[in-house]
């Protein structure tokens, strides 16, 4: 469980599969994962979450990490 | 990474010193075989990483070879500080006129290579140098120039050695500081060299430590002598806890948490940074703290390494409280090893706020680690508080029992 991070996926990045592929392809700490073209988050990794930003420059305002201690 | 006597021997043959003939044996009967090929008496010595070898019957003397096997037979099953021999060095017994020391070293003050030689070989330096210092000598020398058997001479000659032995103990003395050099040892030691009674001088028994990190660098040595890759050959086996640790260091390529080393204390250490941990671990002592552990974190682990470090080291019986201690970091971010403390901690079933007795990394990513510290309650300082100061106050709510 998540202690420190929570990241939220705006639902329009379903409906696409390519952007979706890329959000999971830019995170250094493999916090996403495409199944059955679904991006989705790995729980295990999120507390990894460097804070790095490229998820966030790769799809502007349709994912947002929150950080739970703030 | 330490050698067996057998080991050291054959690295100072390479170096050409001069040594008695000799066998290692893993059985009784090639004891015998080795007893026979001297033809004359023999001791049998065993193969055992500890010292104390003598006094605890691990070395005895025969004149046949019948007898060398009946001692071999009893050496090999015989454990010394608990550990078992891996076999029996066989070596011809000779007459000593008079015994030598003579060790290369590092001088962590001087920051140097020195020489310890006296003309008192075969007991306890240490003694020498408390009882007969006028009988040792210190001679530094630089690691970063080529060594000169110059320096080798001064160091024999400060004795007050003179003439043919002079010449042939500076060959000796030399081969081993160049063997100390070349091979990465942190300790290359005879004792003690015999003058025997025809006036030759020999290497009676030898004691090589090599810096564990320069192994990979000496892979044709290790191959040579069968040292496999998998053995650290340190001064005792690891305990479980060190396995673990271990274990924890080597699944996650992030980072380095681990190097640990256990000890008897109740103040668990996450320590590191640029020589920090050993800092830090002198300072908890020096403040009257008890160590748990040394260990060393840095170059940024990820969270969950640095999460199983802390779940490990807190689950130790007699761990009271753990400290969370770097000098100031840059290639570590205060952030993530705060999350993983923290979540170390819960996940171990300890509440932060009580654990962890103080945290006191600054660096990259302070404001972020100190925002993670403050919402769990952990005690924690930044760079305005020493190290020093951080262990004291560490040491102080150990003593406020978790």
């Amino acid at each position: 469980m998540a202690m420190f991070i929570r990241v939220d996926i705006d639902p329009s990045v379903q409906q696409d599969p390519a952007l979706g592929k890329r959000i999971a392809e830019v995170c250094p700490v493999d916090i996403f994962k495409v199944a059955d073209n679904r991006l989705e988050t790995v729980e295990a990794n999120l507390d990894e979450c460097t804070l790095c930003d490229l998820c966030t420059i790769a799809a502007p305002g349709k994912v947002t990490v929150v950080k739970l201690y703030r | 990474m330490r050698f067996y006597e057998f080991e050291s021997k054959q690295i100072l043959k390479k170096a050409g010193i001069p040594l008695p003939k000799s066998h290692f044996c893993k059985t009784a009967d090639q004891a015998a075989a080795a007893a026979f090929e001297i033809a004359g008496p023999v001791v049998i010595k065993s193969q055992v990483l500890s010292g104390g070898r003598m006094k605890a019957g691990g070395v005895k003397f025969a004149d046949s070879p019948g007898e060398a096997a009946e001692h071999a037979r009893a050496i090999l099953a015989l454990p010394i500080n608990g550990l078992m021999p891996v076999g029996v060095l066989v070596e011809e017994k000779r007459a000593i006129a008079q015994e030598y020391f003579a060790a290369v070293t590092w001088d962590g003050r001087a920051k140097k290579a020195v020489i310890i030689f006296s003309d008192m070989g075969g007991i306890d330096i240490e003694e020498i140098a408390e009882k007969h210092p006028e009988h040792l000598s210190r001679t530094h020398f630089s690691a970063s120039r080529p060594f000169s058997d110059y320096i080798a001479k001064n160091a024999v000659a400060g004795v007050g050695v003179t003439g043919n032995d002079l010449n042939a103990l500076t060959r000796i003395v030399a081969g081993l500081a160049r063997t100390f050099l070349d091979r990465d040892m942190t300790l290359a030691e005879i004792n003690p060299i015999g003058k025997l009674e025809d006036g030759s001088i020999i290497a009676l028994d030898a004691h090589m430590d090599m810096e564990s990190e320069a192994a990979r660098q000496h892979l044709d040595l290790l191959k040579e002598l069968g040292v496999g890759p998998e053995e650290k050959r340190q001064a005792r086996p690891p305990t479980q806890f060190e396995i673990d640790a271990e274990k924890v260091d080597s699944a996650d390529t992030r980072g380095v948490a681990g190097n640990l080393t256990e000890f008897d204390g109740n103040l668990g250490l996450i320590i590191g940074a640029g020589g920090g941990s050993l800092t830090l671990f002198d300072a908890v002592r020096a403040a009257g703290g008890r160590p748990a552990n040394y260990c060393e974190i840095g170059g940024n682990p990820s969270v969950s390494k640095a999460a199983n470090l802390t779940k490990l080291i807190c689950a130790q019986p007699g761990v009271e409280k753990i400290a969370v201690m770097m000098n100031v970091v840059s290639n570590t971010r205060v952030d993530i090893v705060a999350r993983g403390v923290v979540k170390g901690c819960i996940e171990a079933g300890f509440d932060p706020a009580e654990k962890i007795a103080i945290f006191r990394i600054p660096g990259s990513w302070e404001d972020e680690g100190f925002a993670i510290l403050k919402k769990y309650g952990v005690p924690y300082v930044d760079r305005t508080v020493s190290m020093d100061e951080a262990a004291r106050m560490a040491v102080e709510n150990t003593k406020k029992k978790a």
